[in-house]
């Protein structure tokens, strides 16, 4: 057996025999658009997961991680999807401050937060959208101010998720005077429970929320809560979004594979499957599906270690707008009684999410348009936009 | 699905000819200097035994540019159905080069093996072969010398060796709209015929994968030079001020090529990938590499038209020698809707009653 169909067969085990009892209710539980789902015994879940020395596997031995590789990371998420364990909580401190801070962190910073994020006792939020800073991130006009004791943080940030459930917050932040664009911004970790923090929760179309707006009014943070250099944090912040982009394919397509196999399900019931064009649709969506899987395994084989490159860009336009896709069609299958919630006050079913919510798969995490110009200008040469 | 040194090597070989020689002159070097048409084929029939990974690097090679050389039809359909069928004796010459071989196989626009209708009986002399076949690779004319035909016996689906020459043998020459890539309709009135395998639905079955495996790999390798060429004209071509290429309409647009091509470059890999491990998925990998290449070529090569301008629909320009040739390959082995509907019978299930299959 090789070392990745180890790896891949004990944690089998330990998922069938870990979600049973009081964690067997949560299996499909939570997501994107679902994230208020059950989420305190996820959080418990997670934390029995922890306990077991499954989180953070891909983060190596000496941060507490299992050092797994990256096949063996596409494993897990695998069995993770095929288990349908209960969506992840600690997902965003795992996979995209854990490597960050591994990369370009102080020893202290390392010892003082990798240890919560594995153990999952503390979770984070991404504050990097401000209303004037989404996809011009460079624009970021929340400011930090080092006095005597540390760091003052002044701004407003938005679309921050799962922040009313963190309990710090990895942001970026403006700390040169006179400095402007991406110089002078600096790349702060900030404690959510204080004074100074006032997070607004943002409904969504689907009538729950996950995301926040974020008001910071004097919100102090330690003098050695900034990571890298500060007034250089900008390449700190990039890489973060290397990691979004990069770990977002690993073992997604299962999930995706999933959804796709009980919508085939339901057009056979129905009767939809016997529809010719969307027969044909469902073949096309099938044919996405493997090219998902495709291209993750051709990055996952070229990339070297470190965080992705522009090819991330490919896997990510392609993903999402498959997955819009899938809602749309979706939405086609169901017909007609796809108009009518379950019940009120706005309780809708799987697909009603799906459909709603893939509409944000597009957008976050850089959106289709923002990719695109990553691929013309870094890929493929083209001249570069015209920026105020 | 990382291409090795080895690969690398055979890739900047076949370029390196296929810039010196020019057009159906390219054919000798290739299978004399590299040993194309052998490459698939065992060592002990005269080959190099390599396989679907060497013919997918051969292939986007010729799919770059569009080189009117007999691989696909001689190398690929015609050398894997006898692999297939077990029938070694003709492969030391085709692995050679010294003769083509040509398969014929569709008929009505069909390459289904159900579509077969080509009748062989056995007479006292041996089998004798009547119908007509469509859409035959390198068929035409004294081109192909070894002859392969699909036809119907009494317990089924054969194949068969026609031998060249043979009486009741007639090849039509077609002016393809791809003028790249000959094909000619044959007619077989009562021609003398051998029996090289009985099982031909298994046959069949596997040289479609193959052949998809095969031309997806192409339809890549052309499909990426329209890109390539394409981004050079925009960065080239000034309009209102400065490079077409700097407006983001442009560039929109090429990074959506982009993504389709890499994206189809994946489905392709993942397909010679199977067919070199011998995967069960084979079928669905190469039903789902043929429809995601020829739409994104066909797609690349339109918008290599409309990137170009005026230019873009001259004789003069290369851009209608791709368009033309992503038309013909979408429809040869099989249309992308076609192939879907093969995936939809595999992962929706059986089709309503009353409805025909496309593919
Ligand atoms: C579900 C969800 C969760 C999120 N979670 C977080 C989070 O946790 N933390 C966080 O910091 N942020 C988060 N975001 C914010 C997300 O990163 C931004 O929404 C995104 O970057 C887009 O920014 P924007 O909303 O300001 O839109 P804008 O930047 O205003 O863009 C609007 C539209 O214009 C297009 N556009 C903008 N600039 C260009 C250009 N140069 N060329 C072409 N088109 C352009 C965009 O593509 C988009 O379609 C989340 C968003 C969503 C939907």
């Amino acid at each position: 057996m090789s070392s990745t169909e180890k790896f891949r067969s004990e944690f089998r085990t330990w998922l069938r025999s870990g979600l049973t009892g009081e964690f067997a209710a949560l299996k499909g539980r939570g997501g994107p658009g679902r994230e208020h789902e059950a989420f305190a015994e996820r959080l418990a879940w997670e934390r029995h997961m922890a306990a077991a020395g499954w989180t953070c596997v891909g983060w190596p031995q000496e941060y507490g991680g299992r050092g797994a590789t990256l096949e063996e990371q596409v494993a897990f998420h695998e069995e993770y999807a095929l288990a349908d364990a209960p969506a992840r909580v600690g997902h965003i401190g795992e996979q995209l401050l854990g490597p960050t801070l591994i990369a370009f962190g102080t020893d202290a910073q390392r010892a003082r937060f990798l240890p919560g994020i594995r153990s999952v006792d503390e979770l984070w939020c991404q504050g990097y959208s401000e209303p004037d800073a989404g996809s011009d991130l460079a624009n970021v006009r929340t400011r930090a101010e080092r006095d005597a004791d540390g760091w003052s943080v002044t701004g407003q940030k938005i679309w921050t998720s799962l922040a009313h459930e963190s309990q710090w917050c990895f942001l970026v932040a403006r700390t040169g005077r006179g400095t402007r664009r991406h110089e002078g911004l600096s790349y702060l970790l900030v404690p959510m429970d204080q004074p100074g923090v006032e997070v607004r929760p943002i409904a969504q179309l689907t009538g729950t929320s996950e995301f926040n707006e974020v008001f910071f009014d004097g919100a102090r943070t330690g003098a050695e809560n900034v990571v890298g250099v500060p007034g250089d944090g900008w390449k700190v912040a990039m890489a973060t979004l290397g990691f979004e982009r990069g770990v977002s394919t690993l073992g997604q397509q299962v999930g995706f594979r999933r959804e796709l196999e009980a919508l085939i399900a339901l057009a056979r019931r129905n009767g939809a499957a016997d529809d010719p064009l969307v027969r044909d649709r469902l073949a096309r969506a099938w044919t996405g599906l493997e090219i998902i899987r495709f291209n993750a395994l051709r990055m996952l084989d070229g990339a070297a270690a470190g965080a992705p490159g522009p090819e991330a860009s490919i896997s990510k336009i392609y993903w999402a707008t498959w997955h819009r896709e899938l809602g749309e069609l979706a939405m086609d299958v169901c017909g007609a009684g796809g108009m009518l919630a379950d019940g009120a006050p706005y309780d809708l079913d799987d697909w009603q999410r799906l459909f709603l919510f893939s509409r944000a798969d597009t957008i976050y995490a850089g959106s289709n348009e923002i990719q695109r110009n990553i691929i013309a200008e870094r890929v493929l040469g083209l001249p570069k936009e015209a920026r105020a | 699905m990382r291409f090795g040194e080895e690969h690398q090597e055979l890739r900047t070989a076949v370029r390196s000819l296929l810039a010196k020689y020019e057009g159906a002159a390219a054919w000798g070097p290739l299978t004399r200097q590299i040993g194309v048409a052998g490459l698939a084929v065992p060592e002990e029939y005269g080959g190099a035994g390599c396989g679907p990974v060497e013919v997918h690097v051969v292939m986007e090679e010729l799919g770059r540019t569009l080189a009117p050389v007999p691989y696909l039809g001689s190398a690929v359909l015609a050398t894997q159905a006898l692999l297939a069928a077990g029938d070694t004796g003709l492969l030391p010459a085709l692995a050679e080069g010294r003769t083509t071989g040509a398969l014929a196989w569709a008929e009505n626009g069909s390459w289904r093996p159900e579509a077969v209708r080509a009748r062989a009986v056995r007479g006292a002399d041996g089998w004798r072969i009547t119908g007509v076949k469509d859409h035959v690779l390198d068929g035409a004319g004294d081109g192909a010398d070894v002859l392969l035909v699909a036809a119907r016996t009494e317990a089924g689906l054969a194949l068969f060796h026609v031998p060249s020459g043979a009486d009741g043998v007639s090849r039509e020459a077609h002016t393809t709209m791809d003028l790249t890539r000959p094909q000619a309709t044959v007619r077989f009135d009562g021609a003398e015929a051998r029996a090289v395998a009985v099982d031909g639905d298994r046959v069949l079955a596997h040289v479609r994968d193959l052949a998809c495996t095969a031309l997806a790999a192409e339809q890549v390798g052309a499909a990426e030079r329209c890109l390539e060429l394409t981004i050079a004209h925009v960065q080239d071509r000034v309009q209102f001020g400065r490079p077409i290429g700097s407006f983001q309409a442009v560039k929109h647009r090429l990074a959506d090529a982009f993504v389709r091509v890499e994206s189809a470059r994946s489905a392709a890999l993942g397909a010679s990938w199977a067919a070199a491990s011998g995967s069960p998925d084979l079928s669905r990998y190469a039903a789902v590499a043929k429809s995601a290449c020829s739409e994104a070529f066909s797609a690349v090569a339109g918008d290599m038209i409309q990137l170009h301008g005026g230019i873009g629909i001259t004789w003069e320009h290369d851009a209608h020698r791709y368009f033309k040739r992503a038309h013909g390959s979408s429809q040869l082995f099989g249309s992308p809707a076609g192939h879907r509907d093969r995936i939809a019978e595999a992962v929706v299930g059986p089709r309503a009653a009353g409805a025909t299959s496309l593919a």
